[in-house]
């Protein structure tokens, strides 16, 4: 039997069977490939919820466009935020491709956002109230979310895996630009001091939560796991969060900064860090909309689609003509 | 012409027009900045983002211009002048809608369209003539600016012409848009009390002729999209050039220098 002549003639299961030899032999799928109905769906809740939460995520450090303080700051906080609205037009439009054999589009995307249904990234629930924030979101937010991507770097799926090598790389230079405004403060007078250690007690808690909860049995969802078995993910929320740890943890305490967290240290014996777990109702809460600036945040997107309606609908008539 | 070989009169001339074009373009970044999250879809936020980008580094530029003549460092120039010591036109200060950009915006995209596309028409003039400055230094940052202001003119003249001719409803936001910014505008065409000085030093071409140059384009632009010739471009609340301002740009001015003003001493 040859396939590509007779693949349509294959039972659901032998086409199945095909899909996982292929991805565990490491090929890439690409998006008019046959793909199981359950790893398009698993692809467009990751990857439309990865797109979301970069254009939401931008949003929070726009507060910090205009007062970052100086031109030099203005000027690098801008490429980032850029950066970020550009990782969500690359990701929604790999979340498009997957969707329309469903007959969705874009605008299904941004309603299912609004109504709820389409979660984003924790910690752009969050208050960012001084530029110390703008300093830790750049620098531990971007860094946990390099950890995260860089494990998805060889995922399956070939258009999420290419836009991820083109994130990551601008990602780095995002925690640089953490780094650099960090080290500035660290270096700084005792108020610039103050303002940073207030921001890192006000973010901790959200960097544990930003890898997810350790395991299925804590919220009853097993999407990590399926993940894994379709090679879209590497590695377990657990493993990401250790390895933040290994990477970040001596750099906060060798700035002279405290950790939120007395329990912390590195067991030898197991080799993992012990820690203080986050709230995990509380993480349900938040990424459920009722976050400090859940709404806030989703209020500025609703208001300006809304007040666009107007645009969209003469982009569309100038098309038709 | 150099740093050392300008007289005190010209000089002082230069200084004059290095304000009104980096305040102009700082400013009018700021608004831009406003926008990110709230432009009609993600692909023009990314776009409006990096014109805003490139905008402040334009500012920076002439700041630095201004550093190097010795009216103190880029920085303090951009976060500790008095609302008064700015020199860039009204119609780039006001703000993009009722709201603030963190509470609330309802931004008005035909203005933000008009007004940068209005702005990008005559900064391409300005930069033109720019490029022959008899300062040597200012030719060169005009014909760096160029490389990117050339993608700003073609982005906003793109929106101009296909919202001018589309739906009922663009056609109509986008003439009272037009009837706000020409209100104003005459405010960008002007070089200012240091008018004669900075035109007799060869600084930039005479303010008449790149004026005539922009009702020209805009003559032609508004004719090929249907639209009737406003007239001349007006000045209705004051000139920005002289200092006088609207509280639209003290707001702006408090917000761009929050976290600076607090220690202007320390790193940041």
């Amino acid at each position: 039997m040859t396939l590509g002549v007779s693949f349509n003639q294959l039972s659901e299961e032998e086409k199945m069977q095909h899909f996982l030899d292929r991805i565990n032999a490491g090929e890439k799928i690409e998006p008019d490939d046959w793909m199981p109905d359950d790893y398009r769906l698993q692809l467009i809740r990751l990857i439309s919820m990865h797109g979301i939460s970069e254009i939401m995520g931008a949003l929070p450090e726009k507060e910090w466009v205009p007062k970052a303080p100086s031109l030099h700051r203005k000027l690098a906080i801008m490429a980032k935020v850029q950066d970020e609205m550009g990782h969500g037009q690359l990701l929604l439009r790999v979340a498009e491709d997957l969707m329309a054999p469903l007959g969705k589009t874009r605008h299904d995307i941004m309603e299912d956002l609004f109504s709820g249904k389409l979660k984003f990234h924790n910690v752009f629930h969050m208050d960012a109230p001084t530029w110390g924030d703008a300093g830790i979101i750049a620098w531990l937010v971007d860094g946990a979310a390099i950890i995260s991507q860089s494990m998805m770097l060889d995922s399956s799926y070939g258009p999420y895996a290419r836009a991820l090598k083109r994130i990551c790389a601008e990602e780095v230079f995002h925690a640089q630009h953490g780094e650099s405004i960090i080290l500035a403060m660290a270096e700084g007078s005792p108020e610039q001091r103050q303002m940073l250690q207030d921001a890192l007690n006000r973010w901790w808690e959200s960097l544990i939560m930003f890898f997810g909860p350790k395991s299925a049995k804590e919220t009853g969802n097993s999407n990590a796991d399926k993940n894994i078995m379709y090679k879209i993910r590497t590695k377990t929320n657990e493993d990401l969060r250790q390895e933040f740890f290994t990477k970040y943890i001596p750099r906060i305490w060798s700035l002279g900064l405290t950790i939120p967290d007395d329990t912390i240290r590195f067991d030898e014996e197991t080799q993992m860090w012990i820690y203080k777990d986050a709230d995990w109702s509380k993480f349900k809460q938040i990424v459920s909309g009722n976050g400090p600036q859940s709404q806030n945040r989703l209020d500025l997107r609703r208001r300006s689609y809304k007040n666009n309606e107007w645009v969209r609908e003469a982009l569309a008539a100038k098309k038709a003509i | 012409m150099t740093q050392e070989t300008l007289k005190p009169q010209e000089k002082a001339a230069l200084i004059e027009l290095l304000y009104q074009m980096g305040d102009d373009d700082f400013i009018l970044s700021f608004r831009g900045s406003e926008w990110l999250g709230l432009a009609p879809h993600i692909e023009e936020d990314v776009a409006f983002s990096s014109i805003s980008q490139d905008m402040m580094g334009h500012a920076n530029l002439y700041y630095r211009l201004l550093e190097g003549l010795g009216e103190g460092e880029a920085d303090r120039i951009a976060h500790l002048r008095t609302p008064d010591q700015f020199r860039n036109a009204i119609i780039l200060e006001e703000v993009n809608g009722p709201g603030t950009y963190l509470k609330e915006p309802e931004y008005d995209w035909a203005f933000a369209v008009v007004r940068n596309y209005f702005y990008a028409v005559h900064k391409q003039i300005r930069l033109d003539s720019l490029r022959h400055s008899s300062y040597e230094p200012l030719a060169e940052a005009a014909r760096k600016i160029m490389t990117e202001q050339y993608y700003h003119l073609m982005h906003w003249e793109v929106w101009f012409k296909q919202l001018m001719t589309s739906t009922e409803e663009a056609i109509g936001r986008m003439n009272a848009a037009i009837e706000k910014v020409w209100k104003d505008f005459g405010g960008v065409l002007t070089l200012g009390p240091s008018y004669a000085d900075i035109v007799k030093a060869n600084f930039i071409d005479d303010e008449a002729v790149m004026k005539k140059r922009w009702t020209n384009k805009m003559e032609a632009v508004l004719k090929e999209v249907g639209a009737a010739y406003p007239g001349e471009p007006r000045m209705e609340r004051g000139n920005g050039r002289n200092g006088v301002h609207t509280d639209d740009l003290k707001q702006a001015l408090s917000t761009l220098s929050e976290v600076y003003a607090t220690n202007p001493a320390t790193g940041w």
